[in-house]
C-alpha cells in the first residue's frame, strides 16, 4: 500500500527513486491508478454522453424509424407503412391538393443561392470600406450588427408590422404620394412562389437580417491580414485596387468560404422568419414553403408525423451532401492548413 | 553603420504617407457607405421603437419622424400595467432557460472536452469525432422526434424539456472549441501542479478552468443567444405542449420569443402596443449581445475551423 502512495506523489517517488527505479514505477503508477482513473474519465465523459446521445442520437434514429409508419405525433408508431412516406415525397402526383416538397426544396436553394449572391459582394464592400481607419468606426461597427443580433421572431414581428396591409410602409406610401384612399398593399400576400414580389421581399428582409453577420466576419478577416502587406504594396506604387484584388481579398478568402458555408446551412435549415412573416396556411397558398415549414406544417399542422419524418430525413440527408461535398472540394484547404 | 541603414527607412516614412494622400478625395464615400448601411440597419427597429410612442392614430397619419407628442402609455401598460404579467413572466421564463443552457452546456461541455483534451484517452480521437458529428445533425430535423420524446418523459410544457435537447444539440459546438483551447494549456503546467501533489481531477478545477475561462465565456455566449433567439423548439414544447406556469403572478409560460408572437396575434388590432411590446423584447438581447460581440465574432469563426 505504501507503494501506491509514494507513486501517487510523482514528487515523493522522484524525491527517493534513484534514475535506473523510475521507469518501473511509473509503470506501476500506471497499474495501480487505472480504476481511479477510469472513475474520473466516466465522470468526466459519461453525463455530457448520456445527454447527447439522448437528445440527438435518438431523435434521429425514432425521425428514421417514424418516416416508416404513418403515425400522428400522439402515436407515432401507428399503420406501419413501409417507404410509402419516401415515395410520397418523391413521387408527388400522390399528394394531389397539397403543397408539394420539391416546391419548397427549391424555394431553398433559391434563397440559398441569392443569399450568397447578395450578401456575398455587398457585405465585402461594405467591410473593405469600413476597415479603413474611419472617425467612428466602433460605433458603425456596432449599428451594422444590429440586425444579426435580433432574434428571428422579432425580425419577423417587425417587418409583418411594417408590411401589413395596414402597416407602416403603406402608410407612407400613402403620405409620400398623396392618395386620396389609404394605400393597401399587402406585400406579404401575392402568389405565384417563388416568381412573386412576396418571394423577394422575404429576399430583402433575410439579407437585412444576415448581412450583418457577413459585414462582422469579414471585418474580423481583414483585422488578420498584417498591414506591412498592403503597406509594401503601396510602397510598389499599388492603387488602392489593386491592394484589395490582390492582397486583401485572396487572404480574405478563408473567411469568405467559411461565412459561405455558414450560410448555405442556416439557409437549408430556415424555418423561424418565413413562418413568422407568413404563416404556415398563407405558406402553403403561397407557394413559400421552405422545407423546414414544409416538415413542420405537414407533420404536426396537418398530424401526419410519419410523413413530416419522412421530409426530415430527406433534408438531413440533402444538407449532409451540401456540406460533404463542400468540405471536400472549398473548404479542405482551409482545414488542411489549421491541422 | 547601423545608423546609416535606419535612416532612409526613417525617411520613406512621409512617402508612404504620400502614398495613402491621393486616397483622401474617397474618404466621403466611405462615410457615405458607413452612414447608409448603418442608416439601413437601424431604420425598421427605430420605426418599431418610436412606433410604441405613438397612439395608433399617429402611426396611421404621420408614420415617419419622431412621435408628436410623445406618448408613454403603451410602454407604461407593458412594464407596469395589464400586460406586465405576460411581459415580464417571459422575460424572466426566457432568462431561466438561457441560463440552465449555458450552466449545463460549459459544465457537460468543458468536462468532456477536459478529457478528451488531456486524460491520454486510447479512444478520445473517436469521441471528439462522434461530437464533431453533431455539427452534421441541425436541431431542425429533430424537431418531431423530439416532441414525441418528450410527450412520452412528460417534459412537454415544461422548461427543463426546452432546456435539455438546446443543451444536447450545443455540446458539439461547445466540444469542438473547447478541446483545442484546453489542448493548447502547456504541458508542464500539469507537469508542475501532479508535483505539487495536484490530482487530475483538482488540476481540472484549480488550473484548467481557470486558465479556460476566455474558451468557457465564448461557448456560454454562444449557448445563450442560441437559447434566447430560440423559436422553433420552445413553440414545439411550450405552445404546442400547453405550458401553464404561473409564479408569483407572472405568466412564464411563454418565452420571450414565444411571447413577441403570440402578443402580436392577440394585440393585432394595437398596432403601436404591440410595437412597444416588440421594442422592450428587444433591449435585453441588443444591450447583451452588443456587448458580447467579439466572443460570438470569436464563437462563430471558431466553430468552423476547430
Amino acid at each position: 500500500m505504501t507503494h501506491t502512495v509514494t507513486v501517487d506523489k510523482p514528487l515523493a517517488s522522484a524525491a527517493a527513486g534513484a534514475g535506473g527505479l523510475s521507469p518501473m514505477r511509473t509503470e506501476q503508477r500506471k497499474k495501480k491508478v487505472s480504476w481511479r482513473e477510469r472513475l474520473e474519465v466516466i465522470g468526466f465523459t459519461v453525463p455530457a454522453l448520456v445527454v447527447y446521445v439522448a437528445f440527438v442520437f435518438v431523435p434521429i434514429g425514432y425521425a428514421l424509424i417514424m418516416s416508416l409508419f404513418d403515425g400522428s405525433p400522439v402515436a407515432p408508431f401507428q399503420n406501419f407503412v413501409g417507404v410509402d412516406n419516401f415515395t410520397r415525397i418523391f413521387n408527388p402526383t400522390q399528394m394531389l391538393g397539397q403543397p408539394f416538397f420539391w416546391d419548397a426544396v427549391r424555394n431553398n436553394l433559391l434563397i440559398a443561392v441569392m443569399s450568397l449572391l447578395l450578401q456575398g459582394p455587398l457585405a465585402l464592400g461594405v467591410a473593405l470600406l469600413l476597415s479603413r481607419k474611419i472617425k467612428f468606426r466602433q460605433v458603425f461597427r456596432l449599428l451594422i450588427f444590429v440586425p444579426y443580433v435580433l432574434s428571428e421572431v422579432i425580425t419577423g414581428v417587425i417587418f409583418a408590422q411594417i408590411l401589413n396591409p395596414t402597416g407602416a410602409l403603406n402608410a407612407l406610401i400613402t403620405d409620400i404620394t398623396g392618395a386620396d384612399a389609404a394605400v393597401r398593399t399587402a406585400w406579404l400576400g401575392y402568389q405565384g412562389g417563388v416568381g412573386s414580389p412576396s418571394f423577394w421581399i422575404l429576399m430583402g428582409v433575410l439579407t437585412w437580417k444576415y448581412i450583418g453577420l457577413a459585414i462582422i466576419l469579414f471585418l474580423a478577416g481583414l483585422s488578420g491580414i498584417p498591414e506591412e502587406l498592403t503597406e509594401a504594396a503601396m510602397v510598389d506604387g499599388a492603387s488602392w485596387w489593386q491592394i484589395q484584388r490582390k492582397i486583401t481579398i485572396p487572404l480574405l478568402s478563408p473567411t469568405i468560404r467559411m461565412w459561405a458555408f455558414l450560410s448555405l446551412i442556416g439557409s437549408f435549415q430556415l424555418f423561424d422568419m418565413v413562418w413568422i412573416l407568413f404563416g404556415p396556411t398563407q405558406l402553403s397558398r403561397q407557394g413559400l414553403h421552405t422545407m423546414a415549414t414544409y416538415m413542420v406544417s405537414q407533420g404536426m399542422n396537418a398530424n401526419r408525423v410519419g410523413y413530416g419524418s419522412a421530409v426530415a430525413v430527406v433534408l438531413f440527408v440533402m444538407t449532409l451532401i451540401v456540406a460533404l461535398l463542400y468540405q471536400k472540394f472549398i473548404l479542405h484547404r482551409d482545414i488542411g492548413k489549421d491541422a | 553603420m547601423s545608423s546609416m541603414t535606419v535612416a532612409p527607412e526613417f525617411d520613406r516614412v512621409p512617402q508612404t504617407l504620400n502614398h495613402k494622400a491621393p486616397m483622401h478625395w474617397s474618404q466621403p464615400i466611405v462615410y457615405l457607405v458607413a452612414v447608409i448601411a448603418a442608416a439601413v440597419s437601424i431604420i425598421p427597429v427605430s420605426f418599431v421603437v418610436l412606433g410604441g410612442f405613438r397612439t395608433n392614430i399617429q402611426l396611421l397619419e404621420s408614420p415617419a419622424g419622431f412621435p408628436n407628442p410623445w406618448i408613454f402609455s403603451n410602454y407604461a401598460q407593458i412594464l407596469v400595467g395589464r400586460n406586465a404579467s405576460v411581459f415580464w413572466g417571459s422575460v424572466a421564463a426566457s432568462v431561466f432557460v438561457a441560463l440552465m443552457t449555458v450552466l449545463l452546456v460549459v459544465v457537460l461541455g468543458t468536462s468532456v472536452a477536459y478529457a478528451i483534451a488531456r486524460m491520454n484517452l486510447r479512444g478520445a480521437g473517436a469521441l471528439f469525432a462522434v461530437f464533431a458529428a453533431g455539427l452534421m445533425f441541425p436541431a431542425t430535423i429533430a424537431i418531431l422526434p423530439t416532441w414525441v420524446i418528450l410527450r412520452e418523459i412528460g417534459l412537454l410544457g415544461n422548461h427543463m424539456g426546452v432546456v435539455i435537447p438546446q443543451v444536447a444539440f450545443a455540446l458539439p459546438t461547445t466540444v469542438v472549441i473547447l478541446t483545442p483551447f484546453l489542448k493548447a494549456i502547456p504541458k508542464e503546467m500539469e507537469e508542475a501542479a501532479y508535483l505539487d501533489g495536484c490530482t487530475r481531477t483538482g488540476f481540472f478545477f484549480r488550473i484548467l478552468l481557470p486558465l479556460s475561462k476566455p474558451g468557457m465565456v465564448t461557448v456560454g455566449v454562444l449557448a445563450f443567444v442560441g437559447s434566447w433567439n430560440a423559436y422553433m423548439l420552445p413553440l414545439f414544447v411550450l405552445q404546442v405542449g400547453g405550458a401553464n406556469v404561473q409564479i408569483a403572478g407572472l405568466d412564464l409560460s411563454r418565452t420571450l420569443p414565444l411571447g413577441v408572437q403570440q402578443f402580436q396575434s392577440q394585440w393585432s388590432t394595437n398596432v403601436t402596443l404591440v410595437m412597444a411590446f416588440t421594442s422592450l423584447a428587444v433591449i435585453p438581447a441588443l444591450v447583451f449581445f452588443l456587448t458580447m460581440e467579439k466572443h460570438i465574432v470569436n464563437g462563430l469563426a471558431g466553430a468552423v475551423k476547430g
